[in-house]
């Protein structure tokens, strides 16, 4: 019992970097209907990004903020240069140059940094605080509590302000928007830096929980993130939130009970399982799929 | 009566010629081992490019599994030669039998999701079945099977080439792929009009998938070795590349992508982030400039070479490319 609760515990954490990511691309996802395959790569930079200015001796905090700043305007910057010319396009284009800006990224950073994997300096105390037989770390508790501040402030944004109006319209119906009187190319770009900041946050706490920062690091955390997305019902920013939870935890007992090897093929498991019997996620809107 | 003798007669001819001088030269040892290596690299990544544009290019559906299917045939080969010690003809169709009974396994339930949908449908299933090669002992676990006998040869490699083009050329004139290419350009009108749409995914996606399986076991037995990574979504995207710069719906244009794409990695190999960085760009700036690739849909016919050579111009060079 106490073995399965920390297990549990340990797949929060997994499994709340998950929902961070998951959530730009649900954002993503629900303005422009395409499946940003770049945001995991946004992570990998921001959590290059993060790194450098650790390394210059920034704290914790202006570290995390600096790569979010870097990864909004990269994501604006991605959207305008490889998905804006491509909006009136066919999918198939749309998709290929996402998979083409994923693969610039990956191999840009290489090229330029090395593939070597590098680590993040001590940024906060290691503590272990045991509770009850249960052992959290400090960067457990780092993870959890980024990751509610951020989604707190993500609800703030997309509820109360004008920005959040327009992303919730032009997500419902981006013409029917447009009569309104949106600004649908601001919006979007809105999105895309909103969803990037979050995607360079997650990177940083990636980096910091397994202490690794590598040009490729950004490839499965995408990939599972996006599982989570779909798990939670693609387009719903509560949904991507349960969708990370849920997959972080599973692939936490997965392991934990001696199937490490499997995890990756689990994750993928449950996406085919998922777009099988309920495409449209958990907590999805009965929306048709597109076209 | 006559055209149509030579409609068939001369890329017969062409076949045999092209065989015969590079099976003498590979005989005479004129063509070094290196370019020996490269010349199977573009047979195989050939008849990849062009059985995925028969998913991709002629029915419409972004598929980024054929690196797993490539594993399926590759590692279904190696046990029927390896393991149960048949020859490689028993191989081959031992391989392409079994990434189209995986291909009909995947494409029969997700082949109802469409775009983006598929596309990391099919992304996943090809780590998953690379996950289950890594942990499967029997097969090697991730170290892979090495000491696997050669005996893919220029003959071998270089029938299955003609063999894929002409079959896919075939199936794409033919009713049934007729029927690919309306599901493609309106998949509901398709239907309306009669065409079992399910039915004809299912259909390309299977056939696609048996010519990733060909590649596959041309490949382990030509390169001695095989390993689970390889197989990784990575392979995936260089064959997209292939077919997307080469040209969606186009056979030509795929063989022209996987020559072209085949020998710029080769050229690059000393520096391969810098590869996979131009063919970023590539796939970039073909998806927003030309997004059919840059030989659209057209294909390098008989026709239109007598139209050229009429025309006065020098094309005949440029005979064997489709």
């Amino acid at each position: 019992m106490q073995e399965l609760l920390q297990q549990l515990v340990n797949g929060l954490s997994l499994g709340s970097i998950y929902a961070l990511i998951a959530v730009g691309y649900t954002m993503v996802y629900g303005v422009i209907q395409l499946i940003n395959f770049a945001h995991g790569d946004v992570l990998m930079v921001g959590a290059y990004v993060g790194l450098a200015a650790a390394l210059a001796g920034f704290g914790l905090v202006p570290s995390l903020l600096l790569a979010m700043l870097a990864c909004a305007l990269l994501g604006v910057a991605i959207e305008r240069v490889a998905y804006r010319p491509l909006r009136h396009a066919s999918r198939l284009a749309a998709l290929t140059s996402a998979i083409g800006v994923s693969l610039f990224l990956e191999y840009g950073m290489m090229a330029a940094l090395t593939p070597r994997t590098r680590s993040y300096p001590p940024l906060l105390p290691d503590r272990i605080y045991s509770w009850g037989g249960l052992r959290i770390t400090s960067k457990d508790l780092l993870i959890l509590g980024t990751t509610l501040v951020l989604v707190l402030v993500l609800q703030y944004i997309i509820y109360r302000t004008q920005t959040g109006k327009a992303m919730r319209a032009v997500s419902f119906d981006r013409e029917a928007a447009q009569l309104m009187g949106v600004n649908v190319n601001s919006t979007i770009g809105a999105t895309f830096a909103l969803g990037s900041a979050l995607a360079a946050a997650a990177g940083m706490l990636v980096g910091v929980y397994f202490n690794a920062v590598y040009p490729l690091m950004g490839l499965m955390p995408g990939l599972k993130a996006f599982v989570a997305a779909v798990l939670g019902g693609i387009g719903s920013v509560p949904g991507a939130m349960l969708g990370g939870l849920l997959l972080g935890m599973t692939e936490a007992l997965v392991s934990g009970y001696g199937g490490s090897m499997y995890r990756d093929a689990v994750a993928f498991g449950i996406l085919i399982f998922i777009l099988l019997v309920r495409p449209t996620g958990l907590l999805g809107t009965g929306l048709q799929e597109k076209a | 009566m006559e055209r149509k003798w030579v409609r068939l007669a001369a890329p017969a001819v062409i076949a045999l010629l092209v065989y015969g001088c590079v099976g003498w030269g590979i005989a005479r040892g004129l063509i070094s081992e290196y370019y020996q290596v490269n010349l199977f690299l573009i047979g195989i990544n050939i008849i990849l490019a062009v059985t995925l544009n028969l998913i991709n290019g002629f029915t419409g559906h972004l598929s980024l599994g054929h690196a797993g299917f490539m594993a399926v045939g590759a590692y279904t080969g190696v046990v029927v030669t390896m393991k149960l010690g048949l020859p490689l003809a028993f191989a081959v169709a031992a391989g392409m039998a079994a990434a189209a009974c995986a291909g009909f396994l995947i494409g029969l339930p997700t082949l109802r999701l469409r775009g983006d949908y598929l596309a990391i449908a099919t992304l996943g299933f090809g780590e998953i079945i690379r996950v289950l090669l890594e942990n499967f002992e029997y097969l090697g676990g991730a170290r892979g099977i090495s000491g696997i006998p050669r005996t893919v040869n220029w003959t071998w490699l270089f029938w299955s080439v003609v063999l894929t083009l002409v079959l896919v050329r075939n199936f794409i004139s033919s009713t049934h792929g007729r029927a690919c290419l309306a599901v493609r350009e309106n998949e509901l009108a398709a239907e309306m009009m009669g065409v079992n749409t399910t039915c004809y995914k299912v259909l390309a996606f299977v056939l696609g998938a048996a010519g990733a399986g060909l590649a596959g076991v041309l490949y382990a037995h030509y390169f001695y070795v095989i390993l689970p990574d390889k197989f990784s979504f990575l392979l995936s995207f260089d064959v997209l590349v292939m077919v997307m710069v080469g040209g969606l719906g186009s056979l030509t244009g795929s063989c022209l992508g996987a020559v072209l794409l085949t020998l710029l990695s080769t050229l690059l190999q000393r520096i391969p982030e810098f590869r996979m960085v131009l063919y970023a760009l590539m796939l970039i700036l073909v998806a927003i400039y030309r997004p059919h690739g840059l030989a659209g849909k057209r294909e390098l016919s008989l026709d239109l070479l007598g139209r050229w050579m009429r025309r006065g111009g020098v094309a005949r060079g440029a005979a064997h490319g489709g």
